[in-house]
């Protein structure tokens, strides 16, 4: 039996039987009100702060790099050196520990691009980008979400340092300004993993160009050992890496001498880096 | 006002963009009248997504102009941003939050307080049918919810136009239909919507305009209708009982369609353009006719059916044409 079928595309149009999206629910929530105004710098980046606090949320265990991490370097730090270069770990502990909580915080913010890195390809920021908004905002947003990190990893290392043994003569006062001034730092140094996370094409080589830059900046300073006792060309390097001022400044701010001149270093130091960094980061941004 | 009628969402000209050597987007010029669905079909790699990225400000055009209700793309980014939102071909929400979270980040960004982005969020959940499924992470949705979630999150300010980038792409019929309806509701609120898709099928059923786009250039533009009817009316498919049958069936085909006859894999098919010169039920007419010519020659027909033109086949004449070579003696006859 042959057929003749003349196909229509009005055949399509019949099949949907009870569906949930209903047009005229729709048509009534089309644009209801007055468009409500612009908003801020400030609102918006806190908006993608409190996105990155919603990551969190769902997925706690990625809190495990700032929590896990710095008690392991603490320990293993602490009585790795401690017998050897001051005698005993809870002298050498003293000393240490304000190095290390500076080391472990500024390790993680290479977090903040691979991060970005992999936020970046997702099509939500497709969305973010065709927002009426300050550009950077979602970046400054997720380093606000970052920043809460850096601030539970340095409290993690306060209370394993605490229960060690560690007696900070600057008191609480102290101890929030040493943290604090830590925290501005990291903020700005996050900046040179967001240019990186957005120029870099894997997560993968962001992490590997991070532990290049880290590594050396982090034990070739005055975190572990007095530089005194190193090279003269070493020495030479040592003093004008910015994390032997940071580590300065807050052992300063921990014992209740507070140095001005190693904290003016460390703030003059962080408004460069955003300078420069943030500059280049919204560059490779824009064009993305 | 005639004068809004004649308003145009979209007015591009001599759009470039490269990435290496190549040449995504050739010269595209297009004018997308406001009101109304605006489609751009083309295969993958076509520079569809292009297209659709540098008018939402995703992308700086290396050549050429484009303008988004007046204004100028790269030079009043902002402005245009105001006006447009982007669903695209990949989910436009972020996946590790649910889609209540989603749309209230959205709605906080774009500048509602707290509660009345959250009321907000609550009135397009229910009216997109996720009420159930707001407090899930979006990464846990179906396509179709997928799709809801996202075009709920691009009309949360009822944009002036809406990019919608292969929208129905891999999803089921009914959550297709759902999408088509959302669109054509949105339209008839007086949202323009460019829609990209690589279906003839959802372009005929939305867009009052098409451009079809091939390696970056615009290689036809018209409305459905016009389109359909320069590569012919229709095409014959044909399957007979007896693959011996077929020579002499080529023949009757060849004559009473005067048109070039397609040999089909399967031995016991072929298929044929109609001619196009006259409307839909010429088609119909010269398709019958057709059909008694085959009985009267004794063919056994086993099955016959007489289709739009799919987009393979305005596809293919269409990228024949714009790449003169040779095309199929029915095309040439439908340009004559």
């Amino acid at each position: 039996m042959s057929t003749v079928t003349s196909s229509s595309p009005t055949d399509t149009q019949t099949a949907g039987v009870d569906r949930p999206v209903a047009a005229e629910a729709i048509a009534a929530v089309l644009a209801p009100a007055a468009r409500p105004p612009r908003p801020g710098a400030l609102s918006t980046s806190l908006t993608f702060g409190w996105r990155a606090i919603l990551k969190i949320k769902h997925v706690p265990e990625q809190l495990f790099d700032v929590t896990a991490f710095p008690i392991i370097m603490t320990l293993m730090f602490t009585y790795l050196f401690g017998g050897a270069l001051a005698g005993s770990t809870r002298e050498y502990l003293q000393f240490l520990l304000p190095g290390i909580m500076v080391t472990s915080v500024v390790m993680i913010t290479m977090y903040t691009g691979i991060g970005v890195n992999t936020d970046i390809e997702k099509g939500v920021f497709d969305r973010f980008r065709t927002l009426p908004i300050w550009r950077p905002s979602a970046l400054v947003g997720a380093i606000f979400g970052d920043v809460l990190r850096y601030v539970l990893a340095a409290t993690t290392i306060m209370i394993v340092g605490l229960v060690l043994g560690f007696r900070p003569a600057g008191g609480v006062l102290g101890v929030l300004a040493g943290v604090g001034l830590l925290v501005v730092f990291s903020f700005a140094f996050s900046w040179i993993w967001t240019m990186f996370g957005l120029f870099l094409r894997s997560e993968k080589s962001v992490m590997g160009v991070s532990m290049l830059v880290l590594f050396p900046l982090t034990f070739l300073s005055n975190v572990f050992v007095q530089p005194e006792t190193m090279p003269g060309w070493l020495q030479a390097f040592v003093e004008v890496n910015p994390i032997t001022h940071l580590v300065a400044a807050v052992r300063a701010l921990m014992a209740g001498a507070p140095d001005g001149f190693e904290i003016t270093w460390v703030l003059v130091a962080s408004a460069v880096i955003v300078a420069v960094f943030g500059t280049l980061t919204m560059r490779l941004y824009n064009r993305k | 006002m005639t004068d809004h009628r004649s308003e145009l969402a979209i007015e591009t000209s001599g759009l470039i963009k490269a990435f290496g050597k190549v040449r995504a987007v050739d010269g595209i010029d297009l004018r997308v009248p406001a009101g109304a669905v605006y489609g751009v079909l083309g295969p993958n790699g076509a520079g569809k997504t292009t297209v659709v990225r540098m008018l939402a400000t995703l992308l700086r055009p290396d050549g050429g102009q484009a303008r988004v209700f007046g204004h100028d793309v790269v030079a009043e980014a902002d402005a245009v941003r105001s006006q447009v939102s982007l669903t695209g071909q990949y989910a436009s929400v972020d996946e590790d939050l649910t889609g209540q979270e989603n749309l209230i980040l959205l709605g906080r960004l774009l500048g509602h307080r707290k509660p009345a982005a959250r009321a907000r969020a609550d009135q397009l959940l229910t009216a997109f049918g996720l009420t159930d499924a707001a407090g899930r992470q979006v990464k846990k949705y179906s396509g179709g919810m997928r799709r809801r979630i996202d075009i709920a999150a691009s009309i949360l300010n009822t944009p002036r136009l809406l990019f919608l980038d292969e929208p129905t792409t891999g999803l089921d019929p009914r959550s297709r239909n759902q999408v088509w309806d959302i669109v054509r509701t949105v339209v008839a609120h007086g949202t323009t919507v460019l829609l990209t898709t690589q279906y003839l099928d959802e372009a005929d059923q939305l867009a009052s305009r098409i451009a079809v786009i091939d390696a970056g250039r615009v290689i036809a533009e018209g409305t459905p209708g016009e389109l359909k009817s320069s590569v012919g009316a229709g095409t014959v498919h044909l399957r007979l009982r007896d693959a011996s049958q077929r020579p002499a069936a080529e023949k009757v085909l060849a004559a009473t369609l005067d048109a070039a006859v397609l040999l089909d894999a399967d031995p016991v098919a072929l298929t044929a353009r109609v001619g196009g010169h006259g409307t839909d039920s010429g088609a119909v007419v010269q398709a019958s006719r057709t059909l008694a010519e085959l009985a009267q020659a004794g063919i056994e027909v086993s099955e016959f059916s007489l289709g739009q033109p799919s987009l393979d086949e305005v596809f293919l004449a269409l990228t024949d044409r714009s790449t003169g070579q040779s095309a199929g003696a029915s095309v040439q006859e439908a340009l004559g």
